[in-house]
């Protein structure tokens, strides 16, 4: 099932897809049907419990060929950093492009929503603790590394800095998720493709890695990393990061002066 | 006190780093050297995850020697809170402008910010610095007093280890606030480390097992906490 959160209407509601819409779970609304394009997308993930606020590990350089992009060696270990939640956006929503950069690009991940407190969790059970599967976009701006906790929070923690969704996928809905086709397209042109067959740690490895000295929550997110392709994206670009039978997520780069969306974002849609 | 009823934060915990002047003095001369090749010029940030916050009077497990790290936490409040005005009057000279634009602050916490040891600050720490319980936290929220002359006292097992005193800190609560909220919009219940001291030597105060820890400054509640093993899995 892929399950979506969204505004409409004054409230957030819990939605599924039906037959390329979205039935809403909200018992006053249960079973009206919205088209994607009358709603606000969130992110697809439930509010945490107090005093938990939701954890967001990311992975640098988990493809092989992304590491050989960027010209680094594979890591011997996994090379993760932590994001803030606030950073997360939902679907079809704006990613502002700070004035001036350079170079600022989206990664494409696959995003593993966990379903069960992980503690010491041995690779071979990694899955039974996944609740299901969203599509990141994980931009960074590369003209504010430094080498200094590297990556450091000025690229990967920014406000509207990580679109996540449309959906939440069941786990059980994902037979294997080590063998999915990613993509992205800027304005239509295929950027960047790549398969999480190629990750350099999988996502039960990388669970059995993090549970050995953190534990996980129901909700927490860990992005996955990104392949091969990541290029700038100016102003207007319309970014769709596509994950096979996850979902296709959509954003647009806007400006940051004056915060003003763009005129044709319906076309653009 | 009940364990329910103790301190512990609600929103997104940043930790600042390289933010004593002890320190950054100790590190200037190798940070134009590989592989850092420059001084830092935003706040170097990490996130302390919601699976390290230990209440006050916890036992917290540790895998061998961790380094204390004795700090002040703000705590960002909702609309209905203001910036302090010590605080308020520091941000102003900071930014120049009217403080209102900054955050609203509901005040603030004694953290123990623990980590493993680690040598480089190269690579984003989680390992060293986000294992369960790595996060001792204040039994309450306290009102903001002026950070400028405020000193954080450390005891292990009943002895001084360390001093911090707020008034040598890099970027002051108002400069770092200022500085995280270019790029992070911080929310109500968000936690912001003013950073932890090391001590003349560029170490930190190491603790172990069976340690008692014990931070205290005027006018606080001290914040109280043991170490114990780490039972083998």
């Amino acid at each position: 099932m892929k399950r979506a959160r969204i505004a409409w209407a004054g409230a957030v509601h819990d939605a599924i897809e039906r037959d390329g819409r979205l039935e809403l779970l909200t018992p006053g609304f249960k079973g009206r049907l919205l088209d994607f394009g009358d709603v606000v997308w969130l992110p697809p993930l439930g509010d945490m419990p107090p005093h938990r606020p939701r954890t967001v590990l990311a992975l640098a350089i988990n493809y092989a060929d992304h590491a050989k992009e960027l010209a680094f060696k594979p890591p011997e270990e996994p090379l993760a950093f932590a994001k803030g939640a606030a950073s997360l956006i939902g679907h079809r929503a704006f990613t502002v492009r700070p004035d001036g950069v350079q170079n600022m690009h989206y990664e494409c991940e696959l995003a593993v929503v966990i379903g069960r407190e992980a503690r010491h969790v041995k690779r071979g059970d990694a899955y039974d603790f996944v609740r299901g599967y969203t599509v990141a976009n994980d931009y960074a701006i590369r003209d504010y590394l430094e080498n200094w906790y590297r990556p450091n929070l000025r690229v990967k923690n920014r406000d509207t800095c990580t679109p996540i969704g449309p959906w939440l996928v069941d786990a059980a809905d994902v037979p294997n998720p080590m063998k999915l086709r990613l993509s992205t397209t800027v304005n239509g042109q295929v950027t960047q493709q790549g398969n999480t067959a190629d990750m350099v740690f999988d996502v039960p490895t990388l669970i059995e890695y993090f549970s050995s000295f953190m534990t996980l929550y129901p909700g927490d997110l860990i992005l996955t990393g990104t392949p091969d392709g990541v290029v700038d994206c100016p102003v207007g670009s319309h970014v769709v990061c596509e994950i096979e039978g996850i979902g296709a997520l959509e954003n647009t780069i806007i400006e940051e002066t004056g915060r003003q969306r763009p005129s044709d974002k319906r076309e653009q849609l | 006190m009940s364990a329910a009823l103790r301190w512990l934060p609600q929103g997104t915990v940043y930790g600042a780093l390289l933010n004593f002047r002890r320190e950054w003095d100790l590190w200037a001369p190798q940070m134009t050297e590989a592989p850092y090749k420059a001084a830092p010029q935003a706040p170097v940030l990490y996130i302390k995850t919601a699976n390290t916050f230990a209440p006050c009077g916890a036992a917290i497990a540790v895998p061998d020697e961790v380094d204390v790290g004795v700090t002040l936490g703000l705590v960002i409040g909702g609309f209905e809170e203001k910036l302090p005005p010590a605080l308020a009057e520091s941000a102003q000279a900071a930014t120049k402008k009217e403080a209102g634009g900054l955050h609203r602050i509901a005040g603030c916490v004694l953290l123990n910010d623990l980590s493993r040891p680690h040598a480089s600050y190269y690579r984003p720490p989680i390992k060293f610095r986000n294992r369960d319980g790595f996060l001792g936290c204040g039994p309450v929220l306290q009102a903001v007093p002026d950070l400028s002359t405020l000193a954080l006292e450390l005891r292990i097992n009943g002895t001084l280890a360390q001093r911090i005193e707020l008034s040598t800190l890099v970027r002051d609560a108002a400069t770092l606030l200022r500085d995280v909220s270019e790029f992070t919009t911080l929310q109500a219940g968000d936690v912001l480390m003013l950073g932890t001291d090391c001590l003349p030597d560029g170490t930190r105060p190491r603790a172990k097992s069976g340690d008692r820890i014990e931070i205290r400054a005027p006018g606080f509640a001290p914040l109280v906490h043991t170490l114990i093993e780490e039972r083998a899995t």
